[in-house]
């Protein structure tokens, strides 16, 4: 199996760990990945908000590029996900679109590379259970709460993965890693996004209302597959924790930091012990690492 | 209570439906008020207006009132209105379109920071084809006058190795700006 990879922005930087950790799982699991050429970002939630032609334009020069590449193109990040398919089904439906921003990337967009998010091409394409049997180090008694956030699975006719109001893929990667998968109410539930610069306290309360969740339903920590998503329940803990009086101290795991400990990988290799709350501790309580 | 005349109003409103449906907000005209876009929206708590109360605006071409709301600038873009929509409103994308017009228009913005945010962030995309997050959150912070918002976050971060000083380079950033060139030419404010 071999896919373009389309690491994006935030994996560059404060998501790194999430690079590191796709990169050594999908190798433990023989998935080749080529990081696609001279690839540039894909606008985010920036260009949506600004410019309904550019929002389009900056995903497309991408997607142009995969397309000379001939595979189809992985992208971890959930944000740079759904950029990419919102461009592909935007031009689908209207041609004149299409011209205009073909002419804007100066490049044919032919709409032959399938765009999927990580957790599409482990659960999917490679198989939840191959994925069980190359388990060496189950992560047994470790409670995990999947939490998939917006992007990934809103709007469906868009994303085109799992569902959108209770998605399962992440839960069966979870229990595939030996772990258990909690059942809990918060899996889709927005944590605010890109308001963490202008709207901190939105943020706050939002990711305060999933980590209470996650709380209360019995986990030890929450599985992401999202940048944002991890970044605001990570690096916001400590601030809302303050804001709120209350106590979480709950690591917030890329599932393929998870799944690379459960076959086997170093914990440092996968980026572990470089998130803001203590990521390492809960693991070796459990004898996981 | 505010009194609206309707007669006055709805003359001119197919011309704003039809502006915000250019802008990327489809089947307005649809919404039948049930409001499940508000019930489920996480943000609906710091709106000025509800979601669904956008949407009436929208319809009744109450364009003033409508594009002067917190609203519009507090969608996160969850999409899960427009998921759960009865009528298939995308009302997310009708958020969208208002922020866009609202700007053309160079009208006063409620909730300026939220601006001011993409508009940081698409500066150093312009620049150097990438996103670069040390220089997006110094600038915001530069222009917020808020620069010991996060400082002791930042220092750890800066310890984890997760704040890269400098930014990327990438070889194409003079197509990345050539893309935007292009996009102001034919669709006006980019930034």
């Amino acid at each position: 199996m071999r896919y373009a990879y389309y690491p994006g922005c935030s994996l560059e930087g404060t998501a790194k760990e999430y690079d590191l950790s796709t990169r050594a799982t999908f190798r433990a699991l023989g998935i080749e990945l080529e990081e696609l050429p001279d690839w540039s970002c894909c606008g985010a939630s920036s260009a949506h908000t600004t410019n309904h032609l550019l929002a389009v334009a900056l995903p497309t020069r991408n997607l142009v590029i995969a397309e000379k590449q001939g595979l189809d193109l992985v992208a971890p990040c959930a944000a740079c996900f759904n950029r990419l398919v919102t461009a592909q089904h935007k031009m689908e439906q209207d041609a004149r679109l299409k011209g205009k921003v073909e002419q804007v990337v100066e490049g044919e967009y032919q709409g032959t590379v399938k765009v999927k998010a990580v957790l599409e091409v482990l659960a999917t394409d490679f198989g939840v259970e191959k994925v069980r049997e190359m388990v060496t180090k189950p992560l047994k008694g470790l409670r995990v709460a999947s939490y998939y956030g917006c992007l990934l699975v809103r709007p469906p006719e868009v994303t085109k993965f799992d569902d959108p109001e209770n998605p399962t893929t992440m839960d069966a990667l979870v229990e595939a890693s030996g772990a258990e998968a909690v059942m809990w109410p918060h899996k889709t539930e927005c944590c605010g996004g890109s308001f963490a610069f202008a709207r901190v306290d939105i943020v706050e309360k939002l990711s305060n209302d999933i980590l209470a969740a996650a709380k209360s339903n019995g986990a030890d920590c929450i599985a992401t597959a999202c940048p944002l998503c991890q970044a605001n329940l990570d690096m916001r803990q400590k601030a809302i924790e303050k804001q709120f009086g209350t106590t979480y101290n709950m690591p917030i795991y890329y599932i393929t930091e998870l799944l690379g400990l459960a076959l086997g990988l170093e914990p440092r290799s996968l980026g572990l012990g470089t998130h803001m709350v203590e990521s390492l501790r809960l693991l070796r309580e459990k004898e996981l690492a | 209570m505010a009194v609206v005349n309707l007669t006055e109003i709805v003359r001119n409103r197919k011309e704003f439906i039809d502006e915000v449906e250019k802008h990327g907000g489809k089947n307005v005209n649809s919404c039948y008020q049930c409001g499940k876009c508000s019930a489920g929206c996480p943000v609906s708590y710091a709106m000025d207006y509800q979601p669904r109360q956008v949407m009436r605006m929208v319809q009744l071409g109450m364009k003033d009132k409508v594009l002067s709301t917190s609203t519009i600038w507090l969608c996160a873009h969850c999409m899960t209105c427009t998921t759960r929509c009865p009528r298939e409103v995308d009302i997310a994308g009708v958020m969208e379109a208002l922020r866009m017009i609202c700007r053309k228009e160079n009208r006063p913005i409620r909730e300026r920071k939220v601006p001011l945010f993409h508009d940081l962030f698409l500066d150093i995309i312009r620049k150097g084809g990438r996103q670069h997050e040390f220089q997006l959150a110094a600038r915001y912070k530069i222009a917020t006058g808020n620069l010991f918002q996060d400082v002791d976050l930042g220092r750890r971060m800066f310890f984890q190795g997760k704040l890269r000083l400098f930014g990327p380079k990438v070889k194409g950033a003079e197509s990345v700006r050539k893309i935007f060139e292009k996009c102001k030419e034919l669709e006006g404010d980019v930034q």
